[in-house]
């Protein structure tokens, strides 16, 4: 599959010519699960297995859930209550589905800021980026719908303020979140509706999964240096390589148990840590909550939505620009979704030719920045817009759209990058060879040279 | 890179959740309850005092509608006896519209819903508000002392200031642990019961109590799922040492060449 030169799959019995001959999956497969990658991937490298496992649990979870579950809004938060007090391990399944979103965003992240290090989405990755962009948005569609299936107080709030976000869009704005709630208001028909696309996405995103790693299985993994595997000959691309089997299963199945252990403790001994008290009302039309704050994944986006209100001059010279269409509200979903925009079009907006951010000096400091930059989102995406928190929230929101807007490109231009490592060879024999006496499973440590 | 990713992950869980404590902005007095932290079981007896509470004092404005009376039989909560349960459920009448009319509750019935229109359920209640999120806002508590629900509760009966408003011909009443004035006036009183089993019947006490008996009301497999947790963080801690061995194991060949080729060319790359 991947350019990479290896070993490839021979039928030897006749048994299996028979079946290569007709369908080639155990080709297939064995060209997958044993794809030459970079031997100096890091522990960066595990979330992709993370995700993988995310997606089946919440599947798998949610199918057995879905059995006990009523999407009617007279009986939605009473079935729930029955998942959690009479089915069989109800309790376990619904906590395990609800942090299981969780931990899935948590992967995600690290996932996206892993590549962002790395260069990750830098030719030739650009398509396998975009397909993860579409996973991460398809990701946050789902995560919203099923948060509206409880059908408690931020389900149905939630639920009236996002939607709401539609409604800002210019001349058919009223008419396309009409259609969406399949009504004037959060109601059945949006309940339905959202237990029905909630079911569907994840089929859709494990769809996009399978293209995302066909994407890099074509070209192969990326790695902390940046510098590609040699493809010159199969000897050339085996010192930079080993099979995914079993050296990439082993070690990411060991991150994956070590993840559990946390999720499990959490799930087990506090699993409503991330939740919202508040959706352990049922759903009243009538009594708005204090604060409608959304799950701390969407906060960064959140944030950025609220930040542009009517005071920031930008905002200001668009509405007037624009002959008014683009009022204070559209102008916040605008840069909401042009939030996630930019950072899909990072592989054009980053000029360096140098992929790797290990090699960048001065691309680093921006980057955790950035990430800082995301932190503060996430914060104060949870604060009332009030008093000084709305200033943050534009200067971090201004600071998102710089780093992708202004800083990719510029870097590109002015940066002196470092030598980079010649061979991923070179980069693991430094690597091992410079560590403590760890590696080899010594007994002795040897004192420093 | 990897630590900073890590630690920033957790910085990420925790600065999310810190907004996320609701409830009033009243002082919330923590309990020393039973069921709280990892090994946390509820208890039986107090269970019980709990529900006298909520049978003789609560219930007449309040409703528990996702709870069914058979609940009160289960292992791990009240754990009354069979019969105790079917003269607990026979007490009460529920409308049963099969035969169109009133009929004596059995245990499969479910307990009333709230009778006065402002008074909330409160099968949910003690996971409905978070008392506390501490320490700083980061909900880490949460491992050892809950969110606070039950302490809420308690708080809120025992809270209660003696001053009273009147507001649009309503009198509402001063309350610590509300932050304010709320319609429900003092329901405890002290020796509002007489607890079968001969504890005093404070406010404190019976507060504590009847909290108690809400949070099992809330959580009812609560005492299942920590030690479904326990067997997996023990199973868990048992797979990743055996992974951990096995990954190591299996690169150690390939780490112990790449030490050596590391020693033999000083460094350098062999030339090809």
């Amino acid at each position: 599959m991947s350019g990479i030169p290896h070993d490839h799959y021979e039928p030897k019995t006749g048994a299996e010519k028979w079946l290569h001959s007709r369908l080639p999956i155990v080709g297939l497969l064995y060209n997958t699960i044993m794809i030459p990658t970079p031997k100096n991937l890091n522990w960066m490298w595990i979330w992709g297995i993370v995700l993988t496992f995310c997606l089946v649990l919440q599947i798998v979870t949610g199918i057995v859930l879905v059995m006990h579950y009523t999407p009617d809004t007279a009986l939605a938060f009473a079935s729930v209550e029955h998942i959690m007090r009479d089915v069989n391990g109800g309790h376990m399944l619904r906590y395990l589905h609800q942090n299981g979103a969780s931990l899935f965003f948590v992967a995600v992240y690290l996932h996206i800021f892993r590549g962002l290090f790395y260069g990750s989405y830098k030719e030739p990755r650009e398509i396998t980026w975009i397909i993860g962009m579409l996973i991460y948005i398809l990701m946050m569609a789902t995560a919203f719908m099923g948060y509206v299936l409880p059908w408690g107080q931020m389900s149905f709030w939630g639920a009236t303020v996002i939607t709401g976000l539609f409604g800002a869009i210019p001349f058919v704005g009223d008419s396309l979140q009409t259609w969406l709630l399949g009504g004037p208001a959060v109601d059945n028909a949006t309940l339905t509706r959202f237990f029905s696309l909630h079911y569907l996405l994840p089929f859709v995103i494990a769809a996009l999964v399978a293209v995302h790693i066909w994407a890099f299985h074509t070209t192969g993994n990326n790695n902390p240096t940046g510098v590609e595997v040699r493809r010159t000959s199969k000897a050339d691309a085996e010192k930079d390589t080993l099979p995914f089997w079993p050296y990439f299963v082993m070690k990411d199945l060991f991150a994956l148990a070590v993840i559990l252990l946390v999720f499990f403790a959490i799930v087990g001994f506090m699993p409503n840590y991330l939740g919202h008290p508040d959706n352990y009302i049922e759903a009243n039309p009538l009594v708005t909550p204090a604060h409608i704050v959304p799950e701390w994944y969407f906060l960064p986006f959140y944030a950025i939505l609220r930040a542009f209100d009517t005071e920031v001059w930008l905002v200001q010279i668009v509405h007037w620009l624009s002959f008014g269409i683009i009022d204070a509200k559209f102008f916040g979903v605008l840069a909401m979704f042009g939030a996630i925009v930019v950072m899909a079009l990072a592989p054009w907006l980053d000029t360096s030719s140098v992929r790797s951010g290990r090699y960048r000096p001065m691309f680093k400091i921006w980057f955790w920045l950035l990430c800082v930059d995301f932190m503060i989102l996430m914060w104060v995406g949870a604060m009332p817009a009030e008093g000084i928190y709305p200033y943050i929230a534009l200067a971090a929101s201004t600071y998102w759209f710089a780093y992708f807007l202004v800083i990719l490109p510029l870097l590109g231009v002015i940066e002196k990058p470092l030598p980079q490592a010649e061979t991923i060879e070179q980069d693991f024999i430094e690597h091992y060879g410079k560590a403590k006496d760890t590696a080899s499973g010594g007994t002795v440590a040897t004192p420093a040279e | 890179m990897i630590t900073t990713l890590k630690r920033a992950a957790v910085v990420l869980a925790f600065s999310a959740s810190a907004a996320l404590a609701a409830g009033g902005a009243g002082h919330i007095e923590d309990v020393d309850f039973s069921f709280e932290g990892p090994f946390g079981t509820y208890d039986q007896n107090q269970l019980q005092r709990g529900l006298q509470v909520y049978t003789e004092v609560c219930s007449a404005c309040h409703g528990l509608k996702f709870l069914p009376y058979r609940a009160l039989g289960y292992e791990g909560g009240p754990h009354l006896p069979e019969e105790q349960v079917r003269a607990y459920a026979a007490q009460f009448e529920v409308f049963d519209p099969e035969i169109d009319d009133w009929r004596s509750a059995t245990p499969t019935d479910y307990f009333a819903e709230s009778g006065v229109e402002n008074a909330p359920d409160l099968t949910l209640m003690a996971k409905a508000r978070a008392g506390f999120h501490g320490p700083y806002g980061t909900g880490i508590s949460q491992l050892f002392n809950g969110i606070g629900g039950p302490e809420y509760i308690a708080s809120l009966l025992t809270g209660y200031t003696g001053s009273e408003r009147e507001e649009a011909g309503a009198v509402l009443y001063g309350n610590d642990a509300f932050g304010g004035y709320l319609s429900m006036g003092p329901p405890l009183w002290g020796d509002d019961v007489e607890y079968a089993d001969g504890t005093p019947a404070t406010i404190e006490q019976q507060s504590e109590d009847v909290a108690a008996f809400l949070m099992w009301a809330a959580e009812p497999k609560m005492m299942a799922r920590k030690q479904a947790g326990l067997t997996a963080v023990i199973f868990l801690t048992v797979l990743s040492v055996l992974l951990y061995l096995t990954n190591k194991r299996i690169w150690a060949p390939v780490k112990r060449e790449a030490k050596e080729a590391y020693k033999k060319n000083n460094g350098k790359m062999p030339a090809e």
